[in-house]
C-alpha cells in the first residue's frame, strides 16, 4: 500500500498541477476546467480523509523536501492539527468546486476562476502542511494573492474597490508577519518550527519575543479578521463570487489566520498569561462587535460576512482559554463554522443566481420556489445559532462550558448573549428571504441547477450530523488528536527532534 | 521613411534600441544559464529577458513587440514554465523524494553541473519573463483602453 508519508507533498502538488494545466489548456478545451477543478477537489478530499487513518496508524510524520535533512531543508509535517485542518479545507473546497460548475457559468472566464481557485487551495494546504516558518509565509502569500484576484473577479467598480482595499490591508498584514519571521530567524538561527521551538526553550524568551508576538498578533489577526483589524472583510467577502465568498469566509481566514496563529503561538513561541488574556479580549470583542454590526445589515452576503467576524471571535475565545476543553471547543467550532458558513454563502449565491439580488428587502417567500435552498439555509442557520441537535450547538456549548470551568463567567455570558444575537440575525434572513408571501417580481424564480443543489445538500448533511464527531470512536481519531497537538504547547519541538 | 518609423519613439532611441536589444537578451540568457555558479539565476535572468522585449515595445510600439512575442505565446510560456518547474520537482520522486536533485551533480563551478538547478532556473525564467512581459502588456493595453474611453 502506498499510503505513507509520500502523500504529504501531494496536498500541494495536485492543486498546483491542476492550476497550471487549466491555465495552459483551459482556454481551448471547454470542459477541462470544470473536470480538473472538481477532480482535484475530490482527490484532495479523499487524500485528506486517508491522512486521518494514516496519522492514527503511525503518528506524526515528517517529509523532507528534496531529501535535505530537517533543520536545514524544508520540512512538511503531518500531525493531528494539520490533519484536522486538511480535512476541513479540502472537504469544503470540494463542495465549493462542485458548486462552481454551475454557478460560474454566468462569468466569462471560467478557466481563470479555476486556476486561481486551485492556486488558493494549494496555498492553504501548503500553510497547513508546512513545518517551516518561511515556507509558511510563502504559501500564505500564494493563497492571499490568489484571493485578492478572486475578490476582484467580477471587475465591477465595487468589487475592484473591495479587492484593492483587501490587497493593501492584506499586504500590510503580510509584511508584519514577514518582519516577525525575520526577527525570529535572527534570534534563533533556524526556520524549522520544531527546531525553533527547542532553541527558544533553551535560550529563553527575551523581550524580542514579546515584540514578535505583537507583530504576529497584528499580522495573523488581520488575516483572521479579528475586530480591530477586520475592516477589509465586510467589503471583500461579499464582493467575490459566491463560491469564493464561501471559500474565503469558510476556510481562508481560518487556514491563514486562526490556524497559523494557533500553531505559532502554541507550538513555537509558547502561550503566556498576557497573550491568552489578549486573545480572550480580542475574541470577545470580535464576537460582540461582529454580531451587533451583522444585525443591521440588509445585504445578505454582507450580513454573513459580519457574522463570520463574530464566529471567528468564538474560536479565538476558545483558544485564549487555553484549557483542553476550550481548545477542543475552538477547533470543533472552527470545523463547524467552515461547513455552515460556506453553506450559508452558497445559499446566498443560489438566491443571487435565481433572483439577481442580494438585498433582503427585495426577497420574500422564496421557500415556495426554492425548497432545497431554503431547507439547507434553515439547517445552516440553526446550526450557526447553536440550536440543538445541530453541530454548532455542541461546539458553542463546549466553549461556554470551558469558559465557566475556567471561572471566566463574564466571557461565558458574552458568548451566550452573542449566540442569541446570532439567532436573531439568522431569523431575520429566514423571515425576509424565505418566509412570507412571494413578491410579484419573484414569481418566475426557479430552483438552482443540479450541482449547486448537490453541494449544498452535502454541506447541510454535515451540519446536521456534525455532532457525531464527539462520539467516542471518531472523537479519539480526529478532534482529540488535533487538540492534543496544541496542548503540547512548548514541548512540541521535542516530538520531532530525533537526533 | 520605412514603416517602422511610424510608431514609437524618435530615430535615436530606435537606433540605440536596435543595437542594444540583442545584447540585453543575450545578457539575460547568460545570467540565467550561469545562475548556479555566479550571482543571478532564473528570476534575474527572466527579468532581463523580459526587459529586452519591453525595451522593444517602448521604442517601436506594441505591434512590433507582439510580432516577436505574441500575447498567446507569453501566456503559454508562463504556464509552461510553471508546469516545467513542477515536472522537474515531481521527477524527483524517481529517487524517492519530492524535489530531489536526482541528476548527477558533476564538478562544481562548471556550466554543466549542479543537477536539476540549471533546469529549474530555465523554468523559472520562462515563468518570470513571460509573466513580467504579460504584466507590462496588461498595463499598456489598459492605458490605451482608458484613453479610447475618454475620447
Amino acid at each position: 500500500m502506498m499510503l505513507s508519508e509520500q502523500i504529504i507533498p501531494l496536498f500541494v502538488v495536485i492543486p498546483l498541477a491542476g492550476a497550471f494545466l487549466i491555465s495552459l489548456l483551459g482556454k481551448k478545451v471547454k470542459l477541462l476546467p470544470d473536470m480538473l477543478g472538481v477532480l482535484a477537489g475530490l482527490i484532495l478530499c479523499i487524500l485528506s480523509i486517508l491522512s486521518v487513518r494514516l496519522y492514527n496508524a503511525s503518528g506524526a510524520l515528517t517529509y523532507s523536501v528534496g531529501a535535505w535533512r530537517s533543520p536545514i531543508g524544508i520540512e512538511m509535517v503531518l500531525d493531528g492539527l494539520s490533519v484536522f485542518m486538511l480535512v476541513t479545507v479540502n472537504l469544503v473546497a470540494f463542495c465549493i468546486a462542485l458548486y462552481a460548475v454551475n454557478y460560474m457559468e454566468k462569468f466569462t472566464a471560467k478557466w481563470k476562476f479555476y486556476t486561481l481557485f486551485l492556486l488558493m487551495l494549494a496555498g492553504m494546504n501548503g500553510v497547513v502542511i508546512t513545518g517551516d516558518m518561511f515556507n509558511l509565509f510563502v504559501f500564505l502569500e500564494i493563497a492571499a494573492v490568489a484571493s485578492y484576484a478572486l475578490v476582484a473577479f467580477g471587475t465591477e467598480r465595487q468589487e475592484l474597490e473591495a479587492a484593492f482595499k483587501y490587497a493593501v490591508m492584506g499586504t500590510v498584514g503580510s509584511s508584519f508577519i514577514l518582519l516577525g519571521i525575520v526577527m525570529l530567524y535572527s534570534y534563533t538561527s533556524t526556520l524549522n518550527m520544531a527546531d525553533m521551538n527547542s532553541v527558544l526553550l533553551q535560550k529563553g524568551a527575551g523581550s524580542l519575543i514579546l515584540f514578535v508576538s505583537v507583530l504576529f498578533l497584528m499580522g495573523f489577526g488581520l488575516k483572521a479578521a479579528l475586530v480591530p483589524f477586520h475592516a477589509w472583510l465586510p467589503d471583500a467577502h461579499p464582493s467575490a463570487p459566491a463560491p469564493i465568498s464561501a471559500m474565503l469566509s469558510g476556510v481562508l481566514i481560518k487556514a491563514l489566520g486562526v490556524y497559523a496563529l494557533a500553531r505559532i503561538f502554541y507550538n513555537v513561541l509558547g502561550v503566556s498569561e498576557q497573550l491568552s488574556s489578549i486573545l480572550l479580549f480580542l475574541g470577545t470583542l470580535s464576537m460582540v462587535v461582529g454580531g451587533i454590526l451583522a444585525l443591521g445589515q440588509w445585504d445578505f452576503k454582507r450580513l454573513l460576512a459580519y457574522s463570520s467576524i463574530s464566529q471567528v471571535g468564538y474560536i479565538i475565545l476558545g483558544l485564549g482559554l487555553g484549557t483542553p476543553l476550550g481548545i477542543l471547543g475552538a477547533l470543533f467550532h472552527l470545523f463547524n463554522h467552515s461547513v455552515f458558513k460556506s453553506l450559508l454563502f452558497l445559499n446566498s449565491g443560489a438566491v443571487e443566481y435565481a433572483t439577481d439580488t442580494r438585498d433582503l428587502r427585495k426577497m420574500g417567500g422564496l421557500s415556495q420556489k426554492m425548497p432545497l435552498t431554503s431547507t439547507t439555509n434553515f439547517l445552516a442557520s440553526m446550526s450557526i445559532a447553536g440550536i440543538p441537535p445541530f453541530s454548532g450547538f455542541w461546539s458553542k456549548l463546549l466553549i461556554i462550558v470551558a469558559a465557566c470551568r475556567a471561572e471566566k463567567f463574564g466571557y461565558a455570558f458574552w458568548a451566550v448573549l452573542v449566540s442569541i444575537l446570532t439567532l436573531a440575525m439568522y431569523l431575520k434572513v429566514i423571515k425576509f428571504a424565505f418566509l412570507g408571501s412571494l413578491k410579484d417580481s419573484l414569481t418566475r424564480v426557479k430552483e438552482v441547477p443540479l450541482f449547486m443543489k448537490l453541494s449544498m445538500a452535502m454541506l447541510a448533511l454535515i451540519c446536521l450530523v456534525g455532532g457525531v464527531l464527539l462520539l467516542p470512536n471518531l472523537y479519539g481519531a480526529f478532534l482529540q488528536k488535533a487538540s492534543q497537538i496544541l496542548l503540547l504547547g512548548a514541548e512540541y519541538g521535542a516530538i520531532f527532534i530525533k537526533g | 521613411m520605412s514603416k517602422e518609423h511610424q510608431a514609437g519613439m524618435s530615430l535615436i532611441v530606435k537606433t540605440i534600441t536596435r543595437l542594444t536589444v540583442g545584447l540585453i537578451l543575450l545578457y539575460g540568457i547568460y545570467i540565467l544559464l550561469h545562475g548556479h555558479i555566479s550571482p543571478g539565476g532564473g528570476f534575474a535572468g527572466g527579468v532581463i529577458v523580459a526587459l529586452s522585449f519591453i525595451h522593444l515595445m517602448l521604442a517601436y510600439g506594441k505591434e512590433m513587440a507582439f510580432k516577436k512575442l505574441s500575447k498567446g505565446a507569453a501566456s503559454f510560456l508562463e504556464s509552461g514554465g510553471a508546469i516545467m518547474f513542477l515536472l522537474i520537482a515531481l521527477s524527483g520522486f524517481s529517487g524517492g523524494y519530492f524535489f530531489l536533485n536526482f541528476i548527477n551533480k558533476g564538478e562544481p563551478f562548471r556550466l554543466f553541473s549542479a543537477g536539476i538547478i540549471p533546469l529549474c532556473n530555465i523554468a523559472i525564467s520562462f515563468k518570470v519573463g513571460a509573466g513580467l512581459f504579460a504584466i507590462f502588456v496588461a498595463l499598456v493595453l489598459l492605458k490605451t483602453n482608458s484613453k479610447e474611453k475618454e475620447r
